[in-house]
C-alpha cells in the first residue's frame, strides 16, 4: 500500500492513482513526533488565548499520535488510569440545571482565539451528538446520547460517569475522539454538572 | 444584497480610475459590465476583475505591477499557474502556493516589506483583500487545467510528506487533528457533511474548487484560510500565513486530488 502511495506521489502510474481510494495515514514515528512538534513551533504563533503552549504534546497525544490511535494495551491502561485519577469529582450530587445545560450543549464557543478570554466556553455538543429530539441540527461524529439517561437512569454511578466522561473523555478511551472539556478548561466544575443534568434528567428533552 | 454591495464597491474603483474626460468611453464600457454582471449574478466575475486591476496596478517602492511575476510557468504566465501549485520555486528555494508566491513577488519585485503585503490577508463581505482578489483572478486563469502540483523536486516530496502527518496528528488542548472531522465517510457537523481529504475521491472536487465564494457570509476564501480556520476550531495557536506547515498541508490536499479539472473560483455554502 505505502508503495502504490509512493508509485502516486511520483505520478509514474497516473492510472492507478486515479479516483482508487489510496491509503495515506502514516506510522508516525518518535522522529515524526519531534519533526512535526519543531513544525509547530516554528510556524505557529500565539493569538489570543491560544498560547504556544498548547503545542506541547502531552503523554495521551503522544501515544496515541505513535499508534494511529490503537495504542498497547498495557500503556493505554496505564495511563487511562492517570487520567481518571486526574479527573476532579465534585461531594455530592452531580445534577445541574439541565436548561443551562441545553444551552452549553448547544455553544460551540470556548478556547478559540476568537473567543475573548474568561468568556463562558461550551460543550460543542451537539457538533458532534444527537441529544435532544427537538434538536435536527446535530453531528453524527459522536454516537447519538437520545435518550441517555431513559436507559441508563440517573444514580450516583451514572451521573458520576457522565461527569467523568465529559471532563475527560481519554480517561475512559485513551484515543476516543472527544475533547477533554474539564481537563482542558474548557468547561467549569459547575458547566459539566448542567450537562449531566440535560443527560440525565427524567424532565430533559434529552430523555422524553 | 452583498453583492450588489460589492459591484457598488467595485463600481465606485471604476468611477474614480476613470476620472479623466479621456476615459469616458471606458467608464461607459466598465458599467456595461457592471450591468451585466448583476444581471447574471455572479460576484467571483467582480473579484477577478478587482484581481486582474490589482495585477496590473504599480505598486510599492519600485513602482511595478506583478505582469512579471514568474508563478511557476513563467514571468507573467497565468494560464494553468494555479493547477500546477504548489511547487517548488528555485529563486526562493523553497515550495509555495499562490499565496506564498504572490507575498514573494510583492516584496522582491514591488519592494514592498513584509508587514504591509501581510498587513490585511483576510478580507470581509464589505472588501476582500488584495491576496483574495488576486487569488480570484488567477485561479480563474487554469479553468478547465487539470490539477497537478509539484511531484518530482525533492522539496516538493518533502512537503507532501509533512503535509501528510500534520494531516494525521493530534494536537492542541481539544486533541485534534484533520482527521477528527474529516477522517471517517459519511459524518458531519451539525448539518455539515465533512469531506474524508485524505481520500483522492473526496480531495478532488474540493481542490479544484478553492478559492471559493461563501455565499454563507458573502465573503471570497483562499485556501490559506481555510487552513486557518481550521487550526483555531481545533483550538490551537494560529498558523503562521504562507508558513512551510500551511503550504504543506495544501500540497498533501491537493497531490491527494490531483488529475481533476479546475473548475474554480468555486461558491461555498
Amino acid at each position: 500500500m505505502k508503495r502504490a502511495l509512493q508509485l502516486c506521489v511520483a505520478g509514474a502510474v497516473l492510472a492507478a492513482c486515479a479516483g482508487a481510494p489510496v491509503e495515506q495515514r502514516p506510522v508516525l514515528s518518535e522522529n515524526d513526533l519531534s519533526e512535526i512538534h519543531a513544525v509547530l513551533k516554528r510556524d505557529f504563533r500565539a493569538r489570543g488565548s491560544a498560547g504556544m503552549a498548547r503545542v506541547e504534546p502531552d503523554a495521551v497525544q503522544r501515544l496515541c499520535n505513535l499508534h494511529d490511535n490503537v495504542p498497547p494495551g498495557e500503556a493505554a491502561q496505564a495511563i487511562e488510569a492517570e487520567q481518571l485519577r486526574a479527573i476532579k469529582f465534585p461531594e455530592g450530587s452531580l445534577i445541574g440545571d439541565r436548561k443551562r445545560g441545553q444551552r452549553i450543549a448547544q455553544s460551540g464557543r470556548g478556547l478559540q482565539w476568537t473567543d475573548a478570554p474568561g468568556e463562558a466556553g461550551g460543550g460543542s455538543c451537539y457538533n458532534c451528538h444527537q441529544l435532544s429530539p427537538q434538536e435536527a441540527s446535530f453531528g453524527t461524529l459522536g454516537p447519538s446520547l437520545l435518550g441517555f439517561g431513559k436507559v441508563r437512569g440517573a444514580g450516583p454511578e451514572t451521573q458520576k460517569y457522565a461527569f467523568g466522561r465529559i471532563y475527560n473523555s481519554k480517561a475512559y478511551s485513551l484515543c476516543s475522539q472527544m475533547p477533554r472539556l474539564g481537563h482542558s478548561g474548557t468547561l467549569t466544575e459547575q458547566q459539566i454538572k448542567d450537562l449531566v443534568a440535560y443527560l440525565l434528567d427524567p424532565d430533559s428533552p434529552v430523555n422524553k | 444584497m452583498h453583492r450588489l454591495r460589492h459591484a457598488a464597491a467595485w463600481l465606485a474603483a471604476a468611477l474614480a480610475a476613470a476620472a479623466a474626460p479621456a476615459l469616458a468611453q471606458d467608464l461607459k464600457k466598465e458599467i456595461q459590465k457592471y450591468q451585466q454582471m448583476i444581471a447574471e449574478g455572479s460576484p467571483v466575475e467582480l473579484f477577478e476583475l478587482e484581481g486582474e486591476a490589482l495585477w496590473r496596478r504599480r505598486q510599492g517602492p519600485a513602482n511595478v505591477s506583478l505582469e512579471s511575476c514568474d508563478l511557476g510557468q513563467g514571468p507573467g504566465v497565468l494560464k494553468g499557474a494555479y493547477a500546477h501549485l504548489p511547487r517548488y520555486f528555485a529563486d526562493a528555494d523553497r515550495v509555495m502556493d499562490l499565496e506564498a508566491r504572490l507575498l514573494h513577488c510583492m516584496m522582491t519585485l514591488q519592494g514592498r516589506s513584509r508587514d504591509e503585503v501581510t498587513k490585511r490577508l483576510f478580507g470581509n463581505e464589505d472588501r476582500l483583500s488584495e491576496m483574495e482578489y488576486l487569488s480570484a483572478y488567477i485561479a480563474a486563469r487554469s479553468q478547465g487545467v487539470a490539477m497537478s502540483p509539484g511531484t518530482s523536486h525533492p522539496k516538493e516530496r518533502a512537503s507532501y510528506e509533512l503535509g501528510r502527518k500534520l494531516y494525521f496528528y493530534r494536537a492542541g488542548p481539544w486533541d485534534f487533528s484533520c482527521t477528527s472531522c474529516h477522517g471517517e465517510e459519511g459524518k458531519r457537523i451539525r448539518m455539515q457533511d465533512l469531506p474524508v481529504l485524505s481520500s483522492p475521491l473526496a480531495a478532488r472536487p474540493v481542490m479544484a474548487t478553492w478559492p471559493a465564494y461563501r455565499v454563507s457570509n458573502s465573503q471570497f476564501k483562499t485556501m490559506q484560510w481555510r487552513i486557518n480556520d481550521c487550526y483555531r476550531q481545533m483550538r490551537m495557536p494560529e498558523p503562521t500565513y504562507a508558513s512551510d506547515a500551511t503550504i504543506a498541508l495544501t500540497m498533501f490536499l491537493t497531490v491527494t486530488g490531483k488529475g481533476e479539472p479546475y473548475r474554480g473560483p468555486g461558491t461555498k455554502r
